[in-house]
């Protein structure tokens, strides 16, 4: 299986390429393997679930997959650098460049606007016209008149929707959700999946992680974890 | 991320929290406001009393008679009259006493003084010209007695300014000292109360008229004797050059068994400027205190708010920021914090010193210095105690700060 991905990455660009990694918490008897010898690769332009339960590894996955933390073993190349050794700089300049987050709680600064939050991620790159760039994004997710509330003022998925805003204005590599509609209306939620498909048949690559079979759904691709290991399963 | 930038976005994150942001900036105001107040306080007072000493002429000795010894009773000091005009003299002489600019014997009485519409009892000196120079005083009109005048046993006198007053006379004036008539030749120039007694009420006339009329004893002997020295440098050797001088013609070899001393107004001085300094001292360090205290209410309130920001800080992680820029961004809210409250506290400072002589009668001397101090040290407490928040920002992992509660 992950040779017959390996291949296809001569055709087009491969993205996520992870390679037997495992991520060990503890020692002696307390060892966990969060992550268990775990090999993954995602194409350009890919849509991929993470999908399990909690506590099946899924979200020190996530961390991984978006430089947040580096594995304890194995190789991680990402769009071709490899990231297993980067240091802590290293790996905040890739984050900055390469990888937009979405998270289950938003993560908004609440005493900023809707744009000052969308333009965050610019502030820590060398960036022209940040405020026309935040703007451009904000009406990407369709948002370009609520663009001085603050986050209080708007609703869960307004919310949800300047946080993709954010992710996307870097125009990243990868935008990376972290059970974007955990904390969603079901309404909220399909308008939010409904954008990050759109954004997918744009050329965006997608990795989402979630728990919920019916959001994995969205995905062309879903791969299962359960107890830090991966099984491979292409959706209905 | 550019400074600017970094300092953009610390800005943001004070506005952000307004309240809290004014409260830390109010410990560093109190503190630069009460550094600048008390040393402007001490200052001040350290003037005030260095202007008075001043006035009492701070290179002027004085020599005294010594102790006696009758019938195995030793007398107090200034019991004797061991000080004469030969004594005088010798102090004049240039080529033994060079550092002496000037000398003045002084006895000194009481009596009553009448003028044609009033009478007043006072202080009566009797002395030479010097007695002008040796006490550091100026005459508001007339002229002060000259030589030939002590010489002569003139009958003139010069008033202190409240005498003058009491008695209702001025120069040209005639007032009748125990029953002689004087002429009023010259008033001296107000000096203020200095120490118990009022040196604005007293009249001075010719040593010798003062020892025929009004003091008596013998015409050699005087009861003080006050030297000046060229100069504040000179008062050392000045003492010296008197001390060898009258042990000389005192014929006395043990500097121990002296009959005179010599005290001078400077060992009075040095005192009162350590007294001073250490009032100074002593104000500034509770000052200093108190803006090491607003010093740590910042590094409080930046714990506070790196705890509460933990999120945000695992926020700016995960979009890009480096442990430096986090580090950058709350060392500057934290300076900026006591940079704003040091320059207000300037603000306050200032008008305590303005507000503080009219309410409590204090005297306030604020001198550039303790100000820019103050402010350095206020931004400086900012930055060192911004610290220990600033590098815990910058070590948090970017997951555990994400998942924060």
């Amino acid at each position: 299986m992950v040779a017959a991905r390996a291949a296809r990455a001569d055709m087009t660009a491969e993205i996520i390429r992870l390679v037997e990694v495992s991520k060990v918490y503890g020692t002696g008897d307390a060892t966990v393997r969060a992550v268990d010898d775990v090999s993954l690769s995602v194409q350009e332009g890919d849509f991929l679930a993470v999908m399990g339960p909690s506590g099946s590894g899924k979200s020190t996955l996530m961390h991984i997959l978006g430089c947040l933390d580096v594995p304890t073993s194995g190789e991680y190349r990402f769009a071709g650098e490899d990231v297993s050794r980067m240091n802590e700089r290293e790996l905040a300049s890739i984050r900055n460049r390469r990888i937009g987050f979405v998270f289950q709680q938003f993560h908004l600064l609440s005493s900023m606007s809707a744009w000052r939050n969308v333009e965050l991620p610019l502030l820590y790159r060398s960036a022209r016209d940040r405020r026309q760039t935040a703007l451009n994004a904000l009406a990407q997710v369709g948002l370009s008149t609520r663009v001085q509330h603050r986050p209080n003022q708007l609703s869960g998925g307004q919310q949800q929707r300047v946080a993709i805003a954010r992710a996307l204005v870097t125009d990243p590599t990868m935008i990376l959700a972290d059970e974007p509609t955990g904390n969603l209306d079901s309404r909220a939620s399909r308008e939010v999946l409904d954008i990050l498909s759109g954004l997918n048949k744009a050329g965006h690559t997608i990795v989402l992680i979630t728990h919920d079979p019916n959001v994995a759904g969205v995905a062309e691709r879903v791969v299962e974890m359960a107890d830090g290991r991966l099984k491979d399963r292409v959706a209905a | 991320m550019s400074l600017l930038r970094t300092f953009d976005t610390g800005m943001r994150g004070l506005l952000g929290h307004r309240l809290r942001s004014i409260l830390t900036t109010l410990g560093i105001l109190f503190g630069v406001a009460a550094v600048i107040c008390t040393v402007g306080i001490g200052t001040a007072s350290a003037n005030s009393v260095n202007s008075r000493i001043a006035a009492l002429g701070t290179n002027l000795l004085t020599i005294s008679p010594g102790t006696t010894t009758s019938f195995g009773v030793r007398g107090g000091s200034g019991s004797a009259n061991t000080l004469t005009m030969e004594d005088v003299s010798g102090l004049e002489d240039k080529q033994d006493a060079p550092d002496v600019a000037a000398v003045a014997p002084v006895v000194q009485g009481t009596a009553t003084l009448v003028s044609t519409s009033s009478n007043w009892s006072t202080t009566v000196q009797g002395s030479t010209p010097g007695w002008l120079i040796t006490n550091a005083r100026t005459l508001s009109a007339g002229v002060f007695f000259m030589q030939q005048q002590v010489n002569k046993h003139a009958q003139v006198v010069v008033l202190g300014a409240t005498t003058a007053a009491e008695l209702g006379v001025t120069v040209g004036s005639q007032v009748s000292i125990s029953g002689a008539p004087f002429d009023v030749v010259g008033l001296l120039t107000t000096s203020g109360s200095t120490g118990f007694t009022n040196s604005d009420d007293l009249a001075v006339v010719p040593i010798t008229t003062a020892q025929d009329q009004i003091t008596g004893g013998s015409p050699g002997s005087v009861q003080r004797i006050l030297i000046s020295a060229t100069g504040t440098g000179t008062i050392g050797s000045a003492y010296l050059e008197a001390d060898q001088l009258l042990l000389q013609t005192h014929h006395i070899t043990n500097a121990a068994s002296a009959d005179f001393s010599i005290t001078s107004a400077s060992t009075l001085a040095s005192t009162a400027a350590s007294v001073t300094t250490t009032l100074t001292i002593l104000l500034a360090s509770v000052a200093a205190i108190s803006l090491l205290v607003g010093g740590i209410g910042v590094m409080n309130i930046m714990l506070v708010s790196v705890t509460e920001r933990t999120q945000e800080i695992g926020l700016r992680k995960a979009l890009g920021a480096t442990p430096r820029d986090l580090l950058r961004q709350f060392l500057i809210e934290a300076a900026t914090l006591s940079f704003v409250g040091g320059v207000l506290g300037v603000g306050a400072g200032l008008l305590a010193g303005v507000l503080v002589p009219r309410l409590a009668n204090i005297a306030v001397t604020i001198t550039p210095t303790p100000v820019i101090i103050a402010v350095c040290v206020a931004a400086g407490v900012g930055l060192i105690f911004g610290v220990y928040p600033a590098a815990r920002a910058a070590r948090l992992a970017p997951i555990a700060a994400l998942r924060a509660e």
